[in-house]
């Protein structure tokens, strides 16, 4: 019964039902992981002991009346990012305007996974409303690298990559709107999804960038991810945006071979070059497993990330408008202010980022600029998408490095907001078509993770799971770091 | 003739555009949650959720029923329904603005909102109507004072009314006299209470903006009219209060008043130094829906008689005046009570009178002419036309069903017509009660003629010479059977005992 925080998440379901231990034994564990290596790690904002317990103990007596109606995801301790609305439980988005914020509602995906018996461990760090690539822009303090705790954990997600690493929990949600779980994922080693737009639910998810958002799982495994995935998602009454159309998704592990693979040259040379041997050699492995692998290109890639930023920071500045202290935020009394000077002075505390983006956000918007910024932008993203789609009909997935670089140490890139922003020039391709993107631990080097990326055409997420099962298979990257 | 013809010049240099917005009353939920639409008269704040009150995460949910609605004033206004709609933020900052952004609708870009380039004809004239957009209310501001001195006074936030629908009709500016402007509220007025999308008696469910500007000058906006009625005044005050000053060489602003209506005239209260920027860009929340020309017939099929073909039913039906087609027409609930009249005793030009001469009369004229409007007034307004009166269809049906068989003459009947607008009582049993049936018994009527006879000795010399005297004989008989006798009756039994033959 030793070190059961280290198990996978179908390992735990199965130890639970086959009464190796109980879902309480479990938790205490992970708490106790959690009271080991949080203050290392700083992956939690909020653990939610009593919460985690209860559930545990409510899943102990159901396997005890009627194992049937145990749901798949029974016992498991999965971690939310902090951007993600928790009923009852503190969501904060890591931000001085929501630190006391606690939502009236459960997010669908929130919900899906407590029908599912899964065990809510806590509230995931995360940059200042999942602006960021390091996690380094949280008022909680930064995330740090479980591979090596002077390293950046990657961001926005750093909290859901970092927990995971770290054997706080085995599954986490993050979201991710430019690479915010593909960027941690890859520089902590764990699996990491972002699903295609429409795929998984958004209700409950405090925006940062509408269009381009999605809520994804991390894991170990790819397969841990795939069972995540099933669990959340698929329509929503309280979303419009997911496609009702489709059937609900019952995705398979299935290591397929012979699949049709295509290399995105400039993404992989533009890379330090660590990263590209390492995606190179991933190359050869899929050869080496009968997949037909060559080496394509993305013409729109130069443009990608003018027009991710454009889109990304607009929709920004909108959806941040509401964080007017009225309805709900901080303790802070309004009177004596009149309106306009009360505004001012609650918003002035959105950390430096968070203010970047929306003074950037709000002057692409202006009419004067509109033109020229954002329906340009919009072009840009049309005519990726349609690039993407006829590549789509070439090759089953596309391969590129997760990041161009490997993980970084704190503060060698927060006062340089523009080589911050350069370092997501490989995932927010994925955001701005719409597909699906997975990141996958690739190798070393120096000790620090290397990510490959795994990209397919829209609402192909089994092809995804088959290229990525089918590179772990062969692989199988170390994922449990000592701390 | 020189004075008149510089007036037309003058008045036609005048342009006055209207922004109306009517609230979906018709609707059972929000634009974008599942809250009632029907938030009056529920405690403040007790008619939220997640999703109007903006909280961080929820997502809009667009009411289908709502983009119906909106799609049958587009109709009935004589607009295009675009192939597919989206929604626009429209990003400003405001405390009754639960996202700091309102949900609405766009024209720029290739996209449209749900009705563009219509035309809608009033008595000879007609307006073009610019756009029809549907978009989402925002809460309402109260303000309080603590009643010691103004100053530190407080407002309070009732978020019951965000997220309701709203439909804004734009026209073109093509008024230049205000009482056309008021002839056209009436008309859509009429057209959304007949569409049955908006119950315009409700407070603060209609509501006006103009803008006004002559002879080429600034524009300039007048709100918070309180009502369709008080438009055509404050119209009429800025027109002369715009030429008074361009008459003295005074510049003419772009700027907002507020029309004061107390003191019935126009006050400034926000100088447009520069447009608002209000950054709209594409909701990525609500896909783009698509109409598209199935979806416009499945709206036609729906929609109701509408006031004009109404109007020419009445006048080829039953024979209604233009006139009195009209004042019945330009109020849905007259009309309505006029047909369910008619069906139960089909009397159609006695019970149309009933209505527009006398039941008018006593109703709340204000109510009746124009809607009562926003104004923040707190005061409950009539819902219905009807209010406080116990009249009903059967009433008037009998009524006219009376006068029409001679039973009683006009002068009792109105008599009558007062007592049952406040009792509610049936006209028979008014009649029962106060005995005023016509006496057509001939031996009654003589004995009443005999006694004038007795009286009016000198009257009866002078008959002979005076062929007035029968009639002057005819009001004494009437005076005394208090107006009962039977006028016809009377007369022939009068002529008779004067020797004549009527």
């Amino acid at each position: 019964m030793s070190k059961l925080y280290n198990l996978s998440g179908k390992q735990v379901n199965a130890g639970i039902r086959r009464r190796d231990f109980t879902a309480e034994e479990y938790i205490c564990q992970i708490l106790e992981r959690i009271d080991k290596v949080n203050a290392k790690v700083n992956a939690l904002i909020t653990t939610d002991r009593e919460g985690a317990l209860g559930k545990a103990r409510f899943v102990d007596r159901k396997l005890h009346e009627d194992e049937k109606k145990l749901g798949p995801l029974a016992g498991i301790a999965i971690g939310i990012k902090d951007n993600i609305c928790t009923k009852g439980l503190k969501t904060t988005c890591a931000s001085k305007m929501l630190e006391e914020y606690v939502p009236p509602y459960d997010a669908t995906v929130v919900r899906r996974l407590k029908d599912n018996d899964a065990i809510i461990i806590g509230k995931l760090n995360l940059d200042e409303f999942a602006m960021g690539s390091s996690t380094e822009f949280s008022r909680f303090g930064p995330t740090r690298n479980p591979w090596n705790i002077d390293y950046v954990a990657g961001g926005s997600s750093g909290g859901s990559a970092a927990s995971v690493a770290a054997s706080e929990c085995p599954v986490s949600l993050g979201s991710d709107t430019g690479g915010s779980i593909r960027c941690p994922a890859s520089f902590c080693s764990v699996v990491g999804l972002k699903p295609t737009y429409g795929q998984v639910s958004r209700y409950g998810l405090i925006p940062y960038a509408n269009s381009l958002e999605q809520i994804g799982p991390l894991g170990k495994t790819v397969s841990d991810v795939v069972m995540i995935m099933n669990t959340i998602a698929g329509a929503d009454e309280n979303d419009q945006t997911v496609q009702a159309t489709y059937r609900p998704p019952d995705y398979v592990l299935s290591s397929s071979r012979k699949m049709r693979i295509g290399l995105v040259t400039e993404l992989t040379e533009g890379s330090n070059p660590e990263i590209s041997k390492c995606i190179y050699s991933a190359m050869d492995t899929f050869t080496s497993l009968d997949c037909c692998c060559e080496e394509t290109s993305i013409n729109y890639v130069e443009y990608a990330l003018a027009s991710y930023y454009t889109i990304a920071m607009a929709e920004a500045s909108s959806n941040l408008a509401r964080y007017d202290n009225i309805r709900y935020g901080f303790n802070f009394a309004p009177d004596g202010y009149e309106w306009n000077a009360y505004l001012a002075r609650v918003r002035s505390n959105f950390g430096e980022e968070v203010k970047r983006r929306i003074i950037v956000g709000t002057y692409v918007l202006s009419s004067a600029y509109y033109g020229k910024y954002y329906l340009k932008a919009q072009k840009i993203r049309n005519l990726l998408k349609q690039e993407l789609r006829s590549l789509f009909k070439k090759y089953d997935v596309l391969i590129a490095p997760t990041m161009p670089i490997l993980p970084f140490k704190f503060g060698e890139k927060i006062d340089d907001p523009i080589k911050m922003f350069m370092i997501d020039i490989d995932t927010v391709i994925a955001n701005l078509a719409g597909i699906p993107a997975i990141s996958m631990p690739a190798g070393f080097s120096n000790g620090l993770p290397i990510g490959l990326q795994i990209m397919a055409s829209e609402f192909q997420e089994q092809k995804l799971f088959d290229a990525a099962f089918l590179f772990e298979s062969k692989t199988n990257n170390d994922r449990s770091p000592e701390l | 003739m020189v004075m008149m013809e510089q007036d037309d010049k003058e008045s036609s240099s005048v342009k006055i555009g209207l922004e109306i917005h009517c609230q979906l009353t018709g609707l059972q939920s929000k634009l974008f949650c599942l809250c009632f639409c029907n938030y009056r008269e529920q405690e403040p704040n007790k008619n939220i959720c997640p999703i109007c009150c903006g909280l961080p995460g929820t997502l809009p949910l667009l009411n289908k029923a709502a983009v119906d609605s909106a799609s049958m004033v587009s109709l009935a206004l004589g607009c295009r329904i675009p192939d597919s709609i989206m929604f626009y933020r429209k990003n400003y900052f405001y405390p009754d603005l639960p996202k700091n952004f309102q949900l609405t609708q766009y024209n720029a870009y290739g996209v449209t909102s749900i009705g563009v380039e219509g035309r809608l004809k009033y008595g000879k004239k007609s307006s073009g109507i610019r756009r029809i957009q549907l978009e989402e209310d925002p809460g309402r501001l109260v303000y309080e004072s603590n009643g010691i001195n103004n100053s530190s006074s407080y407002i309070l936030i009732d978020y019951n009314r965000a997220g309701t629908s709203l439909v804004e009709v734009v026209t073109e500016p093509d008024f230049i006299d205000p009482k056309d402007v008021r002839i056209f509220l009436n008309k859509i007025t009429s057209i959304i209470e007949h569409l049955g999308v908006c119950n315009t008696k409700l407070e603060g469910s209609v509501r006006c903006d103009a803008n006004i500007s002559i002879r080429g000058g600034k524009r300039v906006e007048i709100k918070n009219v309180s009502s369709f009625k008080e438009v055509e005044k404050a119209l009429n005050y800025e027109i002369a209060r715009q030429k008074t000053m361009s008459m003295h060489d005074i510049r003419i602003q772009a700027e907002t008043r507020h029309w004061d209506d107390s003191r019935k005239v126009t006050i400034q209260s926000r100088v447009k130094e520069e447009e608002q920027d209000y950054r709209y860009f594409p909701e990525p929340d609500i896909p783009t829906i698509l109409l598209g020309k199935e979806y416009v017939s499945s709206i036609n099929v729906k929609m109701p008689e509408l006031p004009d073909k109404r109007k020419d039913r009445f006048i080829m039906s039953y024979e209604l005046s233009e006139h009195i087609a009209q004042v019945l027409i330009d109020n849905k609930e007259l009309a309505d009570f006029f047909e369910s009249a008619v069906k139960i005793y089909f009397s159609p030009k006695e019970i149309a009178n009933w209505i527009v001469t006398e039941l008018i009369r006593f109703t709340d004229e204000d109510s009746l002419i124009e809607s009562k409007i926003d104004s923040a007034s707190i005061s409950p307004q009539p819902s219905s036309f009807f209010a406080g009166l116990k009249i009903e269809a059967k009433h008037i049906a009998e009524l006219a069903k009376l006068v029409d068989s001679n039973s009683i003459n006009r002068n009792i009947a109105k008599m009558i017509f007062t007592q049952i607008i406040k009792t509610g009582e049936l006209p028979s049993q008014v009649l029962a009660r106060t005995n005023v049936l016509k006496i057509e018994d001939r031996n009654i009527i003589s004995e009443a003629v005999e006694s004038v006879f007795r009286v009016e000795k000198s009257a009866i010399r002078d008959a002979k010479i005076n062929p007035n005297v029968a009639n002057f004989l005819l009001g004494k008989v009437m005076k005394l059977t208090k107006g009962r006798a039977d006028p016809k009756i009377t007369l022939s039994i009068i002529n008779r005992k004067l020797g004549r033959t009527s």
